[in-house]
């Protein structure tokens, strides 16, 4: 008896967790469906597979997104950025952790608090700023990036670094190591799982960020994906046979992404939300 | 042993310098700026005083619609995410085949970009919906977006299917934490089922759920992408949220001034409501 009741109840669990997942796929999968069909077959029966398997809205809308170039600038940003970001920030944070002084503990309040406040608080002042500095350009975007990036990534490292025994670091100083050869000799490597969580959360957020590139970005060659999107998509609006292959196209990227790394990104969002 | 004083801002310095150029001082010329006439990038700022506070609260119906509609949209969201995110987080963590597959799934639409879900979604709502409709003759699937009550659904469906496979990422490192002691413990005294899971579960889930609600409050005031690759704010500006309101009230108007003092008030009202949330499930969680 028991045994027959328990599964029945594995079976129904399967079957909600089927339709559960079936109802968060079919966004994407009626996309995907759409993106092969001509437009008059997407306004005659929207759900219908295509009648012939054609790449011909994939190899316009490659062209109207510019994807090589757009991928590419996408790619030389996050990337950059997020090297950048995780230099300065375990760095810094190694230095915040083991200098034991009033100022250091006072400047990780700061950069800890920093996460309160909206982007929407920072933007207006940040734009005319940067104009005057003349970084309304991709090294200027780059910046912002570290610059926004880095609170969080401190965060993150300290409370890392915090758990990390100081002993490997003391005995290289008694060697002769002096501050750099230790933090990158010695430190450094001991980082490595948080760096890679700091890398996910970084690089997620940065290839799908839409207003600051917005905001920075004003000339066409220099777009990123999220940005070309959103012009593309104004530009074809009622072309939903070309806006769908553009919107499979921008998403590729990110789930072929998502499909190598899963474990490390599952990983670093639950470490990163639970700091 | 002691370090060096300039190993400390030799490390310390270029995050520093970055942190300080990109968010501290435009965040305090910000809050002065929200006390001037200031126009457009590049512009003069007058000091005007409190003009632009006085506008905002007397004198600008949409700001006001933006704020109802984003703290409704909030109280929507945060609730329907949770709930979702939870009810997932305990589906994929019972054992039965396929609960990684599934975990996976849930979990994707966290990683597309707001503005590519968010033409994905128009899409969806607009011509999938309206079809599927015509098709079955059901009218409540025809016209979304169309006006306020479908733009406020569409955002709130866009929203769950976004966020809750990431509260469940959290509910599930939680859900495992808690030991399989306790559990059997709980069931030897009687407590399966729901009754476990309201009286022995639940309790046990606080952290999970401060840690899960702080996060969805902020996005969800917070959100900008998807308002705009959705309904753009319209029609009529009738779905159009707060962050959105800020940015045309800058970049459409030209109020730069203005739209910093909205900015200041946004930040003040996300702060407080965090600060008020973290510190009612804070006291909620209790020692195992």
């Amino acid at each position: 008896m028991k045994t027959k009741k328990f599964s029945i109840g594995k079976l129904l669990l399967l079957l909600i967790g089927i339709i559960a997942a079936l109802l968060y796929l079919s966004p994407v999968l009626i996309l995907v469906n759409s993106s092969f069909k001509t437009l008059k077959e997407i306004y005659l029966n929207i759900l219908a597979l295509p009648e012939t398997l054609s790449f011909a809205n994939y190899s316009a809308a490659f062209a109207a997104l510019d994807f090589g170039q757009t991928f590419l600038n996408s790619v030389v940003i996050t990337v950059t950025s997020t090297i950048l970001i995780l230099l300065v920030s375990s760095m810094a944070a190694w230095a915040l952790a083991r200098y034991k002084t009033k100022t250091s503990k006072v400047l990780f309040m700061i950069f800890a608090s920093a996460q309160l406040i909206p982007f929407q608080c920072v933007m207006l002042p940040l734009v005319d700023f940067m104009d005057k500095l003349h970084l309304m350009n991709r090294p200027g975007l780059i910046f912002m990036y570290v610059g926004f990036g880095c609170s969080m990534s401190i965060v993150l490292f300290h409370g890392f670094i915090s758990n990390v025994p100081k002993e490997l670091e003391e005995a290289a100083t008694i060697d002769g190591c002096n501050l750099f050869q230790t933090f990158f000799k010695i430190v450094l490597p001991l980082l490595k799982t948080i760096l890679v969580t700091v890398a996910i959360l970084e690089v997620m957020w940065i290839w799908n960020d839409f207003l600051l590139p917005q905001l920075v970005i004003n000339k066409t060659g220099w777009q990123t994906l999220p940005l070309k999107t959103y012009l593309f998509f104004g530009q074809f609006t009622k072309k939903w046979d070309l806006a769908t292959a553009g919107l499979v196209l921008c998403m590729l990227p990110i789930v072929i992404f998502y499909l190598l790394c899963q474990k490390h990104i599952v990983k670093g969002v639950t470490e990163g939300a639970v700091k | 042993m002691k370090k060096p004083k300039w190993g400390f801002w030799a490390f310390t310095g270029p995050a520093l310098f970055a942190f300080l150029i990109v968010q501290v001082i435009p965040t305090l010329m910000g809050i002065y700026y929200s006390f001037t006439d200031w126009s457009g990038v590049g512009a003069n700022k007058n000091f005007v005083g409190l003009k632009n506070y006085i506008t905002v609260f007397t004198n600008d119906p949409k700001f006001f619609h933006a704020f109802w509609f984003t703290f409704a949209f909030a109280i929507c969201a945060v609730i329907g995410i949770n709930v979702v995110g939870f009810a997932l987080a305990l589906l994929v963590t019972q054992k039965f085949r396929g609960a990684n597959l599934m975990r996976g799934i849930f979990f994707m639409p966290n990683l597309i970009g707001g503005i590519l879900l968010g033409f994905t979604w128009q899409f969806i709502f607009v011509q999938v919906f309206s079809a599927l409709g015509k098709t079955f003759g059901i009218p409540a699937l025809m016209g979304w977006l169309s006006n306020m009550q479908t733009g406020f659904a569409g955002l709130l469906i866009v929203q769950i299917w976004q966020l809750s496979g990431y509260m469940m990422i959290i509910y599930i490192a939680q859900l495992q934490s808690i030991p399989d002691s306790v559990l059997e413990a709980a069931s030897l005294d009687g407590a399966v089922g729901f009754a476990r899971l309201r009286t022995i579960v639940m309790p046990l889930m606080m952290p999970a759920f401060t840690i899960g609600l702080f996060l969805s409050i902020s996005n969800t005031f917070k959100l900008f992408d998807q308002n705009v690759a959705l309904t753009n704010g319209g029609p009529a500006n009738s779905t159009q949220m707060i962050a959105l309101n800020i940015y045309n009230t800058a970049f459409a108007e030209n109020s730069f001034g203005l739209a910093q003092s909205k900015a200041v008030i946004f930040m003040i009202v996300v702060a407080v409501i965090s600060l008020i949330q973290l510190n009612v499930t804070k006291s909620k969680e209790v020692e195992m």
